[in-house]
């Protein structure tokens, strides 16, 4: 643990990276207690006002404080990011290892079906499934973990099959032990590292698929603020409030920017050995 | 060798400009480029209810008996009189003579009867044969006269017969007429750009050519609002007659180039309600949601354009009166009376918005004023044919926003069925009292009463006129800025 922080003390981009991490978690944390101004709160009088001592982000068409909305627009990406990641990682490991400790045609059906899933564009999927079961933030986050789980199951396949070839596990094996025991005990412990950098780089996509889907609509429906849903809502006053397009915008590319960087580090530091394919 | 061509090709455009100049600028003169919202599916009014076929193709290409002036009232169209009997059953037409369609065909009275025929046929698929179902029969008795017989009077029936709905078509292009429209208007159709743009030209042997001062009309779709902005400022399109982004029309006005004028539409914009349903069916909730209503900041959040409406009738009809106040903007009313229909606590909904501007705007402002009563309302987004099928067809919903657009629609509410489930047996009553009436005085009176049963009974929340904003460059004249009906005649357009 002291030779990790050792070397992240070292290492620029980490640093960054969790950074900024915290400012988006700290934000959304923030807001679940206070805001500057009720989230929800129409004040007509006042829309579209630049920024100013009262209102340090301005306000938006309906009059509501801007800032108030990007600090709970965090919590929204927060939410649906992680129950995605967390729900594709579930059933994405669980098949991955799966697949690695049975071979055959387990694995075989198991990786071609992943093959097929990622020859979908990903956001196709997300729009397909949303527009069925209709626009929810919950109906994104299925949407999201969908097409999480053939990218966690295919590393934790490729990490596992590297280490049932290892002696230790051939040790286990010789002595006896089962597959499940062999792989709780044995294989997840030690690919772990690669799953949480997975993880990481993961929540990043999934908090832009998230963006991306609010804002054809079918993600988190107004008026719980969402960065991508605030982002066309301010499309359509882009020649009277260029900057209403500006700070959602500017918080996706922050809070990617920093789960990115932060993925990156973490692989380096883990693991510098490891060089990850970036999948999704 | 790369600096020689791009230097050659330079040359060449400059050698080209002053030749494309003068005929550029001479053709500007009698082209007019109309920018559009939305695409129509088809180009025939017979074939789809879109209102995007009416306002390119009628009465451009199609024409009715009558027309609807810009004043809304009725002229002569191809009939260029007629007389109405004593009982208000019988509708003498007389038809202008040597008219022809655009392949060539005559116009007669057989081919009313046709076109007629169709629209109250009972295998019929116009998809406004409910307007037209009044009639018994039709007779051609001679070249120009026609007479239709009604079942029994109907008072709307001039208006419906000078509808784009009741557009003349010939029998030899009538199947066609989607593709390739033929009619016997001013302007032929000439060619469509699929997901583009729909040419119409002045057609040579209309009757009053000299009246035609517009050689081509080119409509062009643009949809997202800011590349309307955009098109127009490029010079790219003359016109939106009906531009539908109020908040983009501040940067429009800076620019002296164009003529913003706000005129009024027959599109009530409207929280409709599903009365057939908990717990919406008690009159007490519904009064209760019309006391939170706030129509002030419904119209700003519109940029204010728009008129506070308080029943289903638009504020430029005569018979128009001002219910806004029926049940006026009051939280603690709202509450009170929610109490007492047993909700002390409110309850919880869903609103069910269609991609259109105005609705989403005002989705968020209705959740916020119906939260202040108690009700929690959540949204749902929808596309227009998931809207048409749960909410519209299905009834599968509690609340939405939307604009009925449709002139003289107060009959809605007498329908079965409709999608407000709403059976009231005293409207139904009034509403064939106002369809049998023969004096339009009286008419105006019944109107008036019908439009106080729906504001008493707050069968829906009546938010907002919806506003005609018209956008042109200012050397054009002779553009309409009111929306009477959902055609748009270019007749009298032409650039100073």
């Amino acid at each position: 643990m002291s030779a990790f922080l050792a070397r992240a003390r070292r290492h620029v981009g980490f640093q960054i990276g969790a950074v900024l991490l915290l400012l988006f978690v700290g934000t959304a944390l923030v807001s679940v207690f206070w805001t500057p101004y009720p989230v929800d709160e129409l004040a007509m009088r006042f829309k579209l006002r630049p920024s100013s001592p009262e209102h340090w982000l301005g306000t938006d068409h309906l009059g509501r404080d801007v800032l108030s909305r990007i600090m709970v627009g965090a919590q929204t990406s927060i939410t649906v990011g992680l129950i995605a990641v967390v729900l594709g990682m579930t059933v994405g490991v669980t098949l991955g290892a799966w697949a690695a400790a049975r071979g055959g045609w387990v694995d075989e059906a198991l990786s071609r079906t992943s093959d097929l899933i990622f020859a979908f564009p990903a956001v196709l999927i997300a729009i397909l499934i949303t527009s069925v079961l209709g626009a929810s933030a919950r109906n994104a986050i299925l949407a999201i973990a969908i097409f999480n789980i053939p990218v966690f199951a295919r590393v934790t396949r490729g990490a596992s099959l590297a280490m049932w070839s290892r002696d230790f596990v051939r040790a286990a094996t010789a002595m006896g032990r089962g597959p499940i025991g062999i792989t709780l005990r044995h294989v997840l412990p030690n690919i772990m590292s690669v799953l949480i950098v997975q993880a990481t780089i993961q929540f990043a996509v999934a908090i832009l698929a998230e963006a991306g889907l609010s804002y054809l609509g079918l993600g988190a429906q107004p008026p719980v603020p969402s960065w991508g849903r605030m982002l066309r809502d301010a499309q359509t006053y882009i020649f009277q409030a260029p900057e209403l397009a500006l700070w959602p915008g500017l918080a996706v590319a922050l809070a990617v920017l920093g789960l990115n960087m932060l993925g990156d580090g973490l692989r380096d530091l883990l693991d510098p050995r490891l060089r990850l394919m970036r999948v999704g | 060798m790369s600096i020689s061509r791009r230097h050659l090709m330079g040359v060449g455009a400059f050698a080209l400009l002053p030749a494309l100049g003068p005929e550029a600028w001479a053709q500007a003169k009698d082209r007019l480029v109309i920018g559009m919202s939305l695409e129509p599916p088809v180009l025939d009014p017979t074939k789809n209810a879109a209102a995007a076929i009416r306002s390119i193709a009628c009465p451009s290409i199609f024409e009715s008996l009558g027309r609807i002036d810009r004043n809304g009232e009725i002229k002569p169209g191809l009939a260029e009189s007629w007389k109405i009997s004593e009982d208000g059953k019988e509708y003498v037409f007389k038809l202008r003579s040597g008219v022809k369609f655009h392949d060539g065909e005559a116009l007669d009275a057989a081919v009313v009867k046709f076109s007629v025929d169709r629209l109250f046929a009972a295998d019929s698929t116009v998809p406004a044969k409910s307007l037209y179902t009044d009639i018994e029969k039709v007779e051609a008795v001679d070249p120009t006269t026609v007479k239709v017989t009604l079942k029994s009077p109907n008072s709307y029936l001039l208006y419906n017969l000078s509808l784009g709905d009741a557009g003349i078509m010939h029998p030899k292009s009538a199947a066609t007429n989607d593709k390739k429209p033929v009619g016997t208007g001013p302007f032929a159709f000439k060619e469509r750009k699929e997901g583009d743009s729909i040419a119409i030209e002045r057609f040579a042997g209309y009757r009053d050519l000299g009246d035609i001062k517009l050689k081509t009309i080119v409509f062009k779709v643009v949809k997202d609002p800011s590349a309307q902005v955009s098109a127009l400022l490029a010079g790219d399109v003359d016109t939106f007659p009906g531009f539908q982004a109020p908040e983009l029309v501040d940067r429009l006005k800076k620019d002296n180039r164009f003529a913003v004028v706000v005129g009024t539409t027959e599109g009530e914009v409207i929280m409709a309600t599903n009365n057939g349903k908990k717990p919406f069916d008690n009159l007490k909730v519904r009064q209760a949601m019309a006391h939170a209503l706030n129509r002030a900041e419904l119209i700003d959040a519109e940029s204010g354009f728009g008129t506070p409406i308080g029943s289903h009738f638009p504020p430029h009809n005569k018979a128009y009166i001002d219910l806004t106040k029926t049940y006026p903007f009051d939280i603690a009313k709202g509450k009170a009376l929610l109490a007492e229909a047993g909700y002390p606590n409110g309850f919880e909904a869903t609103l069910k918005l269609p991609p259109v501007g105005y609705a989403q705007r005002a989705g968020e402002v209705l959740v916020s004023q119906l939260g202040k009563i108690g009700i929690k309302v959540s949204i749902t987004q929808l596309q227009w044919p998931q809207w048409l099928s749960e909410v519209f067809k299905e009834k599968n919903y509690d609340l939405t926003v939307v604009a009925h657009t449709e002139a003289n629609d107060l009959d809605r509410y007498a329908r079965d069925g409709y999608y407000w489930n709403y059976d009231s047996a005293t409207f139904k009553a009034r509403w064939r009292e106002v369809v049998a009436a023969t004096d339009f005085t009286k008419r105006d009176e019944l109107l008036k009463d019908c439009q106080r049963i729906i504001a008493r009974d707050a069968v829906n929340g009546f938010l907002y006129q919806l506003a005609k904003i018209g956008v042109w460059k200012k050397e054009l004249a002779g553009m309409w800025e009111n929306d009477p009906s959902p055609s748009a005649d270019f007749s009298g357009v032409h650039w100073k």
